[in-house]
Protein backbone atom coordinates (compact mmCIF):
# COMPACT_ATOMS: atom_id res chain seq x y z
CA UNK A 1 0.00 0.00 0.00
CA UNK A 2 1.31 3.39 -0.95
CA UNK A 3 1.26 5.51 2.18
CA UNK A 4 3.23 8.75 2.51
CA UNK A 5 3.58 10.65 5.75
CA UNK A 6 3.23 14.32 4.90
CA UNK A 7 3.20 15.72 8.42
CA UNK A 8 4.96 14.15 11.40
CA UNK A 9 4.30 14.90 15.04
CA UNK A 10 6.83 17.73 15.24
CA UNK A 11 5.50 19.61 12.24
CA UNK A 12 1.95 18.84 13.41
CA UNK A 13 2.70 20.71 16.64
CA UNK A 14 4.30 23.64 14.80
CA UNK A 15 1.37 23.87 12.41
CA UNK A 16 -1.19 24.02 15.23
CA UNK A 17 0.91 26.65 17.00
CA UNK A 18 1.15 28.76 13.87
CA UNK A 19 -2.62 28.52 13.32
CA UNK A 20 -3.25 29.66 16.91
CA UNK A 21 -1.02 32.69 16.30
CA UNK A 22 -2.81 33.45 13.04
CA UNK A 23 -6.20 33.38 14.80
CA UNK A 24 -5.18 35.93 17.43
CA UNK A 25 -3.36 38.04 14.86
CA UNK A 26 -6.29 38.30 12.51
CA UNK A 27 -8.86 38.86 15.26
CA UNK A 28 -6.61 41.25 17.23
CA UNK A 29 -6.80 39.19 20.42
CA UNK A 30 -9.50 36.91 21.76
CA UNK A 31 -12.33 39.30 22.64
CA UNK A 32 -15.64 37.89 21.49
CA UNK A 33 -13.86 34.84 20.04
CA UNK A 34 -15.14 31.27 20.35
CA UNK A 35 -13.90 28.07 18.72
CA UNK A 36 -16.25 25.38 17.43
CA UNK A 37 -14.83 22.04 16.31
CA UNK A 38 -16.63 19.58 14.04
CA UNK A 39 -16.72 16.05 15.46
CA UNK A 40 -14.45 14.12 15.74
CA UNK A 41 -10.96 15.43 14.93
CA UNK A 42 -12.14 19.01 14.51
CA UNK A 43 -13.06 18.88 18.18
CA UNK A 44 -9.56 17.79 19.21
CA UNK A 45 -7.99 20.45 17.00
CA UNK A 46 -10.30 23.09 18.49
CA UNK A 47 -9.24 22.13 22.02
CA UNK A 48 -5.54 22.22 21.13
CA UNK A 49 -5.94 25.62 19.47
CA UNK A 50 -7.79 26.97 22.51
CA UNK A 51 -5.03 25.76 24.83
CA UNK A 52 -2.37 27.38 22.66
CA UNK A 53 -4.27 30.67 22.41
CA UNK A 54 -4.58 30.74 26.19
CA UNK A 55 -0.82 30.30 26.39
CA UNK A 56 -0.24 33.15 23.95
CA UNK A 57 -2.83 35.63 25.19
CA UNK A 58 -3.33 34.58 28.81
CA UNK A 59 -7.08 34.43 28.31
CA UNK A 60 -9.25 31.37 27.92
CA UNK A 61 -11.41 30.83 24.86
CA UNK A 62 -14.68 28.89 24.93
CA UNK A 63 -14.80 25.70 22.88
CA UNK A 64 -17.91 24.05 21.46
CA UNK A 65 -18.45 20.76 19.61
CA UNK A 66 -20.65 20.53 16.56
CA UNK A 67 -22.22 17.28 15.30
CA UNK A 68 -23.37 17.81 11.73
CA UNK A 69 -25.03 14.41 11.12
CA UNK A 70 -28.57 15.84 11.03
CA UNK A 71 -27.54 18.39 8.40
CA UNK A 72 -25.77 16.06 5.98
CA UNK A 73 -27.03 16.08 2.41
CA UNK A 74 -26.31 12.35 2.02
CA UNK A 75 -28.32 11.16 5.03
CA UNK A 76 -30.67 9.23 2.77
CA UNK A 77 -29.31 6.87 0.19
CA UNK A 78 -26.61 5.53 2.47
CA UNK A 79 -26.69 1.90 3.44
CA UNK A 80 -25.10 2.44 6.81
CA UNK A 81 -26.49 4.98 9.21
CA UNK A 82 -24.01 7.51 10.58
CA UNK A 83 -24.05 7.53 14.34
CA UNK A 84 -25.73 10.62 15.69
CA UNK A 85 -23.90 12.36 18.51
CA UNK A 86 -24.69 15.50 20.43
CA UNK A 87 -23.78 19.05 19.66
CA UNK A 88 -22.24 20.57 22.78
CA UNK A 89 -22.12 24.34 22.47
CA UNK A 90 -22.89 25.56 25.95
CA UNK A 91 -22.76 29.27 25.12
CA UNK A 92 -24.68 31.67 22.91
CA UNK A 93 -22.92 32.17 19.57
CA UNK A 94 -25.01 35.21 18.63
CA UNK A 95 -22.76 38.24 18.08
CA UNK A 96 -19.60 36.13 18.50
CA UNK A 97 -16.69 35.56 16.15
CA UNK A 98 -16.82 31.80 15.58
CA UNK A 99 -13.74 29.98 14.37
CA UNK A 100 -15.09 26.80 12.81
CA UNK A 101 -12.51 24.02 12.88
CA UNK A 102 -12.21 20.79 10.90
CA UNK A 103 -9.34 18.49 10.05
CA UNK A 104 -9.69 18.15 6.26
CA UNK A 105 -11.36 20.45 3.74
CA UNK A 106 -12.37 18.42 0.66
CA UNK A 107 -15.70 18.84 -1.20
CA UNK A 108 -16.93 21.52 1.18
CA UNK A 109 -20.15 19.64 1.93
CA UNK A 110 -19.30 19.07 5.58
CA UNK A 111 -18.69 22.79 6.00
CA UNK A 112 -21.98 23.59 4.25
CA UNK A 113 -23.76 21.34 6.77
CA UNK A 114 -21.84 22.91 9.63
CA UNK A 115 -22.78 26.44 8.54
CA UNK A 116 -26.45 25.48 8.49
CA UNK A 117 -26.15 23.83 11.89
CA UNK A 118 -24.37 26.88 13.33
CA UNK A 119 -26.86 29.41 12.01
CA UNK A 120 -29.67 27.34 13.57
CA UNK A 121 -27.98 27.92 16.92
CA UNK A 122 -27.74 31.69 16.65
CA UNK A 123 -26.44 34.56 14.56
CA UNK A 124 -22.68 34.89 14.86
CA UNK A 125 -21.11 38.26 13.97
CA UNK A 126 -18.60 36.41 11.81
CA UNK A 127 -17.67 32.83 11.02
CA UNK A 128 -14.07 32.00 10.06
CA UNK A 129 -13.02 28.60 8.76
CA UNK A 130 -9.89 26.84 9.91
CA UNK A 131 -8.72 23.51 8.49
CA UNK A 132 -5.60 21.51 9.14
CA UNK A 133 -5.43 20.17 5.57
CA UNK A 134 -6.91 21.58 2.37
CA UNK A 135 -6.85 18.80 -0.21
CA UNK A 136 -8.77 20.57 -2.99
CA UNK A 137 -11.67 19.19 -5.12
CA UNK A 138 -14.31 21.60 -3.88
CA UNK A 139 -17.90 20.95 -4.98
CA UNK A 140 -19.25 24.08 -3.28
CA UNK A 141 -17.96 27.67 -3.21
CA UNK A 142 -16.24 27.40 0.18
CA UNK A 143 -12.79 28.68 1.13
CA UNK A 144 -10.85 28.41 4.38
CA UNK A 145 -9.53 31.48 6.24
CA UNK A 146 -6.77 29.54 8.00
CA UNK A 147 -5.05 26.55 6.41
CA UNK A 148 -2.46 24.34 8.13
CA UNK A 149 -1.18 22.85 4.90
CA UNK A 150 -2.46 22.62 1.34
CA UNK A 151 -1.91 19.15 -0.06
CA UNK A 152 -2.88 18.79 -3.72
CA UNK A 153 -4.36 15.31 -4.11
CA UNK A 154 -5.95 13.19 -6.80
CA UNK A 155 -9.41 11.70 -6.23
CA UNK A 156 -7.73 8.31 -5.99
CA UNK A 157 -5.97 9.42 -2.86
CA UNK A 158 -7.17 9.73 0.68
CA UNK A 159 -5.98 11.95 3.52
CA UNK A 160 -5.67 10.33 6.89
CA UNK A 161 -5.29 12.64 9.87
CA UNK A 162 -4.20 10.97 13.07
CA UNK A 163 -4.32 12.63 16.48
CA UNK A 164 -3.16 11.21 19.79
CA UNK A 165 -6.61 11.81 21.30
CA UNK A 166 -7.83 8.74 19.38
CA UNK A 167 -4.85 7.48 17.40
CA UNK A 168 -1.30 6.33 18.14
CA UNK A 169 0.41 9.49 16.89
CA UNK A 170 -0.01 13.02 15.55
CA UNK A 171 0.48 12.78 11.81
CA UNK A 172 -1.04 13.19 8.37
CA UNK A 173 -0.77 10.52 5.67
CA UNK A 174 -1.63 10.52 1.98
CA UNK A 175 -2.92 7.09 0.92
CA UNK A 176 -3.62 5.67 -2.53
CA UNK A 177 -7.06 4.14 -2.87
CA UNK A 178 -8.82 2.34 -5.72
CA UNK A 179 -12.08 3.46 -7.33
CA UNK A 180 -14.31 1.91 -4.66
CA UNK A 181 -12.56 4.03 -2.08
CA UNK A 182 -10.73 1.09 -0.51
CA UNK A 183 -7.07 1.16 0.36
CA UNK A 184 -5.00 -0.61 -2.30
CA UNK A 185 -2.02 -2.79 -1.70
CA UNK A 186 1.06 -1.70 -3.60
CA UNK B 1 -25.55 0.10 13.76
CA UNK B 2 -29.13 0.47 12.74
CA UNK B 3 -32.53 -0.95 13.64
CA UNK B 4 -33.34 -4.37 12.20
CA UNK B 5 -36.93 -3.57 11.28
CA UNK B 6 -38.18 -0.64 9.24
CA UNK B 7 -41.17 -0.39 11.57
CA UNK B 8 -41.58 0.11 15.31
CA UNK B 9 -44.43 -2.17 16.37
CA UNK B 10 -43.40 -3.07 19.90
CA UNK B 11 -40.44 -3.55 22.22
CA UNK B 12 -41.08 -7.31 22.45
CA UNK B 13 -38.25 -9.09 20.68
CA UNK B 14 -36.05 -6.04 20.16
CA UNK B 15 -32.39 -6.56 20.96
CA UNK B 16 -30.63 -4.72 23.76
CA UNK B 17 -28.36 -2.99 21.21
CA UNK B 18 -31.37 -1.68 19.29
CA UNK B 19 -33.01 -0.27 22.41
CA UNK B 20 -29.70 1.29 23.44
CA UNK B 21 -29.32 2.83 19.97
CA UNK B 22 -32.73 4.52 20.26
CA UNK B 23 -31.99 5.77 23.79
CA UNK B 24 -28.54 7.08 22.77
CA UNK B 25 -29.93 8.77 19.68
CA UNK B 26 -32.60 10.45 21.81
CA UNK B 27 -29.86 12.08 23.93
CA UNK B 28 -28.83 14.09 20.86
CA UNK B 29 -32.41 15.14 20.18
CA UNK B 30 -32.90 16.09 23.82
CA UNK B 31 -30.14 18.66 23.23
CA UNK B 32 -31.96 19.98 20.14
CA UNK B 33 -35.04 20.63 22.32
CA UNK B 34 -33.03 23.02 24.49
CA UNK B 35 -31.95 25.15 21.53
CA UNK B 36 -33.54 28.47 20.61
CA UNK B 37 -34.44 26.97 17.20
CA UNK B 38 -35.80 23.53 17.97
CA UNK B 39 -35.74 22.28 14.43
CA UNK B 40 -33.31 20.11 12.44
CA UNK B 41 -33.55 19.02 8.79
CA UNK B 42 -33.12 15.20 8.50
CA UNK B 43 -36.71 14.37 7.45
CA UNK B 44 -37.03 17.22 4.97
CA UNK B 45 -39.28 16.11 2.11
CA UNK B 46 -40.74 13.15 4.04
CA UNK B 47 -44.47 13.03 4.71
CA UNK B 48 -45.77 11.54 7.93
CA UNK B 49 -49.42 10.75 8.62
CA UNK B 50 -50.70 10.45 12.17
CA UNK B 51 -53.69 8.10 12.21
CA UNK B 52 -55.39 8.35 15.58
CA UNK B 53 -58.42 6.08 15.80
CA UNK B 54 -58.53 6.57 19.56
CA UNK B 55 -58.58 9.86 21.40
CA UNK B 56 -55.22 11.02 22.63
CA UNK B 57 -53.92 14.47 23.29
CA UNK B 58 -50.40 14.17 24.57
CA UNK B 59 -49.18 11.30 22.40
CA UNK B 60 -50.52 12.92 19.24
CA UNK B 61 -49.08 16.34 20.06
CA UNK B 62 -45.79 14.73 21.06
CA UNK B 63 -45.54 12.86 17.74
CA UNK B 64 -46.57 15.93 15.77
CA UNK B 65 -43.95 18.07 17.46
CA UNK B 66 -41.30 15.40 16.94
CA UNK B 67 -42.15 15.17 13.24
CA UNK B 68 -42.19 18.93 12.70
CA UNK B 69 -38.92 19.37 14.58
CA UNK B 70 -37.33 16.92 12.15
CA UNK B 71 -38.71 19.04 9.28
CA UNK B 72 -41.17 16.41 8.02
CA UNK B 73 -44.48 17.35 6.40
CA UNK B 74 -47.23 16.28 8.77
CA UNK B 75 -50.88 15.35 8.33
CA UNK B 76 -52.91 14.31 11.35
CA UNK B 77 -56.33 12.89 11.56
CA UNK B 78 -58.52 11.57 14.33
CA UNK B 79 -61.61 9.43 14.05
CA UNK B 80 -64.30 11.92 14.86
CA UNK B 81 -63.55 14.03 11.79
CA UNK B 82 -62.76 11.23 9.36
CA UNK B 83 -64.43 8.87 6.95
CA UNK B 84 -63.94 6.07 9.50
CA UNK B 85 -67.16 7.35 11.02
CA UNK B 86 -68.68 6.65 7.63
CA UNK B 87 -67.81 2.98 7.92
CA UNK B 88 -64.53 2.77 6.03
CA UNK B 89 -62.27 -0.12 7.06
CA UNK B 90 -58.74 0.39 8.39
CA UNK B 91 -57.36 -1.25 5.27
CA UNK B 92 -59.22 1.10 2.93
CA UNK B 93 -58.28 4.15 4.97
CA UNK B 94 -54.63 3.15 4.95
CA UNK B 95 -54.52 2.33 1.24
CA UNK B 96 -56.21 5.58 0.34
CA UNK B 97 -53.72 7.52 2.38
CA UNK B 98 -50.86 5.61 0.83
CA UNK B 99 -52.15 6.49 -2.61
CA UNK B 100 -51.39 10.07 -1.61
CA UNK B 101 -47.65 9.18 -1.46
CA UNK B 102 -46.71 9.20 2.17
CA UNK B 103 -43.53 7.87 3.77
CA UNK B 104 -44.40 7.08 7.38
CA UNK B 105 -47.54 6.30 9.36
CA UNK B 106 -48.01 6.69 13.11
CA UNK B 107 -51.04 4.72 14.23
CA UNK B 108 -53.08 4.58 17.44
CA UNK B 109 -55.93 2.07 17.38
CA UNK B 110 -58.07 0.18 19.91
CA UNK B 111 -57.44 -3.17 18.22
CA UNK B 112 -54.26 -5.04 19.21
CA UNK B 113 -52.19 -5.83 16.13
CA UNK B 114 -53.52 -2.96 14.04
CA UNK B 115 -50.02 -1.54 13.48
CA UNK B 116 -48.85 -5.01 12.46
CA UNK B 117 -51.74 -5.27 10.05
CA UNK B 118 -50.80 -1.96 8.40
CA UNK B 119 -47.30 -3.21 7.61
CA UNK B 120 -48.94 -5.84 5.39
CA UNK B 121 -51.18 -3.47 3.44
CA UNK B 122 -49.04 -0.37 2.97
CA UNK B 123 -45.41 0.22 2.07
CA UNK B 124 -44.66 3.08 4.48
CA UNK B 125 -42.70 2.84 7.74
CA UNK B 126 -45.22 2.11 10.52
CA UNK B 127 -44.88 3.35 14.09
CA UNK B 128 -47.21 1.94 16.71
CA UNK B 129 -48.54 4.71 18.98
CA UNK B 130 -50.62 2.27 21.03
CA UNK B 131 -52.66 -0.72 19.84
CA UNK B 132 -55.29 -1.81 22.32
CA UNK B 133 -53.82 -3.55 25.36
CA UNK B 134 -50.86 -4.82 23.33
CA UNK B 135 -47.98 -2.29 23.19
CA UNK B 136 -47.14 1.40 23.29
CA UNK B 137 -43.45 1.22 22.42
CA UNK B 138 -42.58 4.93 22.40
CA UNK B 139 -44.09 5.29 25.89
CA UNK B 140 -41.97 2.35 27.08
CA UNK B 141 -38.89 3.94 25.52
CA UNK B 142 -39.50 7.35 27.04
CA UNK B 143 -39.99 5.79 30.46
CA UNK B 144 -36.71 3.92 30.01
CA UNK B 145 -35.00 7.11 28.84
CA UNK B 146 -36.28 9.04 31.86
CA UNK B 147 -35.09 6.32 34.25
CA UNK B 148 -31.69 6.10 32.57
CA UNK B 149 -31.33 9.88 32.70
CA UNK B 150 -32.13 9.85 36.42
CA UNK B 151 -30.14 6.78 37.50
CA UNK B 152 -27.41 6.60 34.84
CA UNK B 153 -28.13 2.98 33.95
CA UNK B 154 -31.04 0.56 33.69
CA UNK B 155 -28.94 -2.45 34.64
CA UNK B 156 -30.14 -3.74 37.99
CA UNK B 157 -32.59 -0.86 38.47
CA UNK B 158 -35.68 -1.90 40.45
CA UNK B 159 -38.90 -0.61 38.91
CA UNK B 160 -42.46 -1.45 39.94
CA UNK B 161 -45.43 -0.81 37.68
CA UNK B 162 -48.52 -0.15 39.77
CA UNK B 163 -52.16 -0.46 38.72
CA UNK B 164 -54.22 -2.11 36.00
CA UNK B 165 -51.61 -4.30 34.34
CA UNK B 166 -54.15 -6.41 32.42
CA UNK B 167 -55.44 -3.61 30.25
CA UNK B 168 -52.19 -1.69 29.95
CA UNK B 169 -50.07 -1.46 26.81
CA UNK B 170 -47.78 0.89 28.72
CA UNK B 171 -47.08 -1.86 31.25
CA UNK B 172 -46.31 -4.40 28.55
CA UNK B 173 -43.91 -2.18 26.62
CA UNK B 174 -42.17 -1.21 29.86
CA UNK B 175 -41.81 -4.84 30.91
CA UNK B 176 -40.34 -5.95 27.57
CA UNK B 177 -37.97 -3.00 27.27
CA UNK B 178 -36.79 -2.77 30.86
CA UNK B 179 -36.18 -6.51 31.32
CA UNK B 180 -34.16 -6.58 28.07
CA UNK B 181 -32.01 -3.74 29.41
CA UNK B 182 -31.36 -5.68 32.61
CA UNK B 183 -33.71 -3.89 35.03
CA UNK B 184 -35.57 -5.80 37.75
CA UNK B 185 -39.25 -5.24 37.05
CA UNK B 186 -42.19 -5.96 39.31
CA UNK B 187 -45.91 -5.26 39.05
CA UNK B 188 -48.37 -4.43 41.81
CA UNK B 189 -52.15 -4.26 41.74
CA UNK B 190 -55.36 -6.06 42.64
CA UNK B 191 -55.37 -9.72 41.54
CA UNK B 192 -58.27 -8.99 39.20
CA UNK B 193 -56.13 -6.51 37.22
CA UNK B 194 -52.96 -8.60 36.91
CA UNK B 195 -52.82 -11.22 34.15
CA UNK B 196 -52.27 -14.81 35.23
CA UNK B 197 -48.83 -16.09 34.24
CA UNK B 198 -47.36 -12.59 33.90
CA UNK B 199 -44.32 -13.98 35.79
CA UNK B 200 -43.38 -15.62 32.51
CA UNK B 201 -42.36 -12.18 31.24
CA UNK B 202 -39.75 -12.10 33.99
CA UNK B 203 -41.54 -9.87 36.50
CA UNK B 204 -42.32 -10.31 40.19
CA UNK B 205 -45.94 -9.90 41.27
CA UNK B 206 -47.07 -8.04 44.37
CA UNK B 207 -50.55 -7.41 45.64
CA UNK B 208 -49.59 -5.06 48.46
CA UNK B 209 -47.85 -1.71 48.01
CA UNK B 210 -46.25 -1.85 51.47
CA UNK B 211 -44.42 -5.03 50.45
CA UNK B 212 -43.00 -3.63 47.22
CA UNK B 213 -42.18 -0.05 48.26
CA UNK B 214 -39.05 -0.94 50.31
CA UNK B 215 -37.79 -2.98 47.34
CA UNK B 216 -37.77 -0.43 44.51
CA UNK B 217 -36.00 2.64 43.10
CA UNK B 218 -38.94 3.86 41.02
CA UNK B 219 -42.71 3.44 40.81
CA UNK B 220 -44.42 3.77 37.45
CA UNK B 221 -48.02 4.48 38.41
CA UNK B 222 -50.61 3.66 35.75
CA UNK B 223 -53.81 5.55 35.15
CA UNK B 224 -56.88 3.74 36.44
CA UNK B 225 -59.57 3.85 33.78
CA UNK B 226 -62.57 5.33 35.55
CA UNK B 227 -64.97 3.40 33.36
CA UNK B 228 -63.36 0.15 34.57
CA UNK B 229 -65.16 0.74 37.87
CA UNK B 230 -68.40 -0.57 36.39
CA UNK B 231 -66.71 -3.79 35.24
CA UNK B 232 -66.59 -5.18 38.78
CA UNK B 233 -62.82 -5.71 38.69
CA UNK B 234 -62.45 -3.51 41.75
CA UNK B 235 -65.17 -2.33 44.14
CA UNK B 236 -64.78 1.44 44.08
CA UNK B 237 -62.28 4.22 43.37
CA UNK B 238 -62.13 4.98 47.08
CA UNK B 239 -61.19 1.43 47.89
CA UNK B 240 -58.69 1.34 45.02
CA UNK B 241 -57.10 4.50 46.34
CA UNK B 242 -56.91 3.06 49.85
CA UNK B 243 -55.05 -0.08 48.79
CA UNK B 244 -53.23 0.84 45.59
CA UNK B 245 -53.17 4.62 45.51
CA UNK B 246 -49.56 5.79 45.82
CA UNK B 247 -49.36 8.41 48.58
CA UNK B 248 -46.68 10.28 50.45
CA UNK B 249 -47.43 8.32 53.57
CA UNK B 250 -46.95 4.97 51.83
CA UNK B 251 -43.68 5.87 50.05
CA UNK B 252 -42.27 7.37 53.25
CA UNK B 253 -41.83 3.78 54.45
CA UNK B 254 -38.92 3.38 52.05
CA UNK B 255 -35.40 4.03 53.31
CA UNK B 256 -34.61 6.38 50.41
CA UNK B 257 -36.69 8.57 48.09
CA UNK B 258 -38.58 6.74 45.36
CA UNK B 259 -38.82 8.23 41.87
CA UNK B 260 -42.43 8.68 40.77
CA UNK B 261 -43.52 8.22 37.15
CA UNK B 262 -46.92 8.36 35.46
CA UNK B 263 -47.77 8.10 31.76
CA UNK B 264 -50.66 10.56 32.17
CA UNK B 265 -53.28 11.80 32.29
CA UNK B 266 -53.35 11.56 36.11
CA UNK B 267 -56.45 10.99 38.17
CA UNK B 268 -55.19 13.06 41.05
CA UNK B 269 -55.69 11.43 44.45
CA UNK B 270 -56.95 8.21 42.87
CA UNK B 271 -53.91 6.24 41.71
CA UNK B 272 -51.43 8.94 42.74
CA UNK B 273 -51.66 11.65 45.37
CA UNK B 274 -51.35 15.21 44.12
CA UNK B 275 -48.47 16.07 46.48
CA UNK B 276 -46.38 13.20 45.08
CA UNK B 277 -47.26 14.01 41.48
CA UNK B 278 -46.01 17.56 41.99
CA UNK B 279 -43.28 16.59 44.47
CA UNK B 280 -39.51 16.75 44.14
CA UNK B 281 -39.13 13.06 43.26
CA UNK B 282 -41.69 13.17 40.47
CA UNK B 283 -40.28 12.97 36.93
CA UNK B 284 -43.66 13.14 35.24
CA UNK B 285 -42.98 16.33 33.30
CA UNK B 286 -39.50 15.12 32.31
CA UNK B 287 -41.28 12.08 30.84
CA UNK B 288 -43.30 14.40 28.64
CA UNK B 289 -40.25 16.35 27.44
CA UNK B 290 -38.26 13.17 26.87
CA UNK B 291 -41.21 11.76 24.91
CA UNK B 292 -40.60 14.27 22.12
CA UNK B 293 -36.88 13.39 22.02
CA UNK B 294 -37.59 9.64 21.93
CA UNK B 295 -40.12 10.04 19.13
CA UNK B 296 -37.64 12.17 17.18
CA UNK B 297 -35.05 9.40 17.61
CA UNK B 298 -37.44 6.70 16.38
CA UNK B 299 -38.63 8.76 13.41
CA UNK B 300 -35.06 9.67 12.52
CA UNK B 301 -33.74 6.10 12.74
CA UNK B 302 -36.62 4.65 10.70
CA UNK B 303 -36.90 7.56 8.27
CA UNK B 304 -33.29 7.86 7.19
CA UNK B 305 -32.45 4.22 6.37
CA UNK B 306 -33.26 2.45 3.16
Amino acid sequence: MNKIRTIDSESFRRTVNRLAHEIVERNIGTDNLVIVGIRTRGEYLARRLARKIEEIEGKSVQVGILDITLYRDDLRGRLDQPQLKSTEILFDITGKVVVLVDDVLFTGRTIRSALNALTDLGRPALIELLVLIDRGHRELPIKADFVGKSIPTSLKQEIKVMMTETDSEDSVYVLDVDEEGKETRA
Amino acid sequence: MKLKSRHLLGLDGMAKEELALILDTAVSFREVLDRPIKKVPPLQGKTVVNLFFESSTRTRISFELAERRLSADVVSFSTAASSVSKGETLKDTARNIEAMKIDMVVIRHAAPGSAHFLTRVVDANIINAGDGAHEHPTQGLLDMYTLREKFGTLEGLRVCIVGDISHSRVARSNIYGLTTMGAKVSVCGPATLIPKDIQQLGVKVYHRLDEVIPEVDALNVLRIQLERQKSGLFPSLREYHRFFGVTKEKVSKASKPITIMHPGPINRDVELSADLADGEHSVILQQVTNGVAIRMAVLYLLGTTN
